[in-house]
């Protein structure tokens, strides 16, 4: 199986997520091993998810879990009651 | 983030809070408060709504906690009701404004063309610590089209598997795959000019990472 550039790209998350089948991964790791431009793309990707884990991208607000659980336990009560 | 709390031990706390511990429910729903409210945040764009929104969400799983039913995640459960308030939310404030990535969306799906960039291979570390790096992937996210930010939200930022982001958002596992993947490019597209660096990249470090 030969690919070109742009169908490459349309597995790039397939790639990442390791779900192509063995021959389709196959042709896309040749491809890559000779593209500059693919294996720039597959990295920018692959950076942008190691970005998107980092729990410092998104933070929950000061006393957000304080807050959240104070009024909880007044709903808590009030139920109670 | 990964969700490791098992099934089991949470089946047995709702039955619990159910038969008389309510107490017990803030320590269901501890492993899941950054997940109720990333998923706010990115769709009502401002931090003190998601907040409101996040309460607002938990208290409604504990009035409602009686009608879940154990066939479904728990994590899954909260996340629909978490939408179905962040939408809430976003009529009342009709900021659908227009979104900038929507330009960026060819009609067709699948079919698209990625920021190709020649002059560096891997993000340095360095780049990769700065804040204004993170601030700018936060914007590019809020500013995705809604049905491709739904799944990259659940997929990529809150590590949800296909199945359960599938049934939070009400899709099959085909379109939770080929939404994400757009998604991804989206962000690719709109990150590239920032990722650059003047700091040369050093090879094989976030290679590595996902390997």
């Amino acid at each position: 199986m030969k690919l070109d550039c742009k169908h490459v790209w349309e597995h790039i998350s397939g790639y990442l997520d390791q779900q192509l089948d063995p021959a389709l991964l196959k042709a896309v790791q040749r491809h890559l091993e000779t593209c500059e431009v693919c294996s720039a793309i597959l990295d920018s990707t692959r950076n942008i998810l190691v970005l998107t884990a980092d729990d410092r991208t998104y933070e929950l607000p000061v006393g957000f879990s304080e807050r959240l659980h104070a009024k909880l336990q007044a709903v808590i009560a009030q139920n109670r009651g | 983030m990964a969700i490791n709390t098992a099934p089991q031990q949470e089946a047995a706390l709702i039955r619990r809070i159910l038969a008389g511990e309510p107490e017990l429910f803030h320590e269901l729903i501890r492993p899941y408060e950054r997940l109720v409210y990333v998923t706010i945040l990115t769709m009502v764009r401002n931090e003190a709504e998601a907040e409101d929104g996040a309460q607002e969400t938990m208290i409604s799983a504990f009035r409602h906690l009686n009608t879940f039913r154990g066939d479904a995640r728990f994590s899954t459960w909260l996340v629909t009701i978490a939408m179905n308030e962040g939408r809430k939310r976003l009529r009342k404030a009709k900021t659908a404004a227009e979104d900038p990535l929507e330009v960026l969306v060819e009609e067709k799906e699948g079919d698209f063309t990625p920021a190709v960039l020649t002059d560096w291979r891997e993000i340095p570390l360095e780049a990769l610590e700065r804040k204004e790096l993170r601030q700018k992937l936060r914007e590019a996210v809020e500013l995705l089209p809604e049905k491709y930010r739904e799944v990259f939200v659940l997929r990529d930022i809150e590590g949800l598997n296909q199945e359960e982001t599938a049934g939070a958002i009400g899709i099959n596992v085909t379109l939770v795959k080929v939404r994400l993947h757009r998604a991804r490019m989206m962000l690719q597209k709109y990150l590239v000019p920032y990722l650059k660096s003047e700091v040369p990249g050093r090879g094989g470090f976030f290679r590595r990472w996902f390997q």
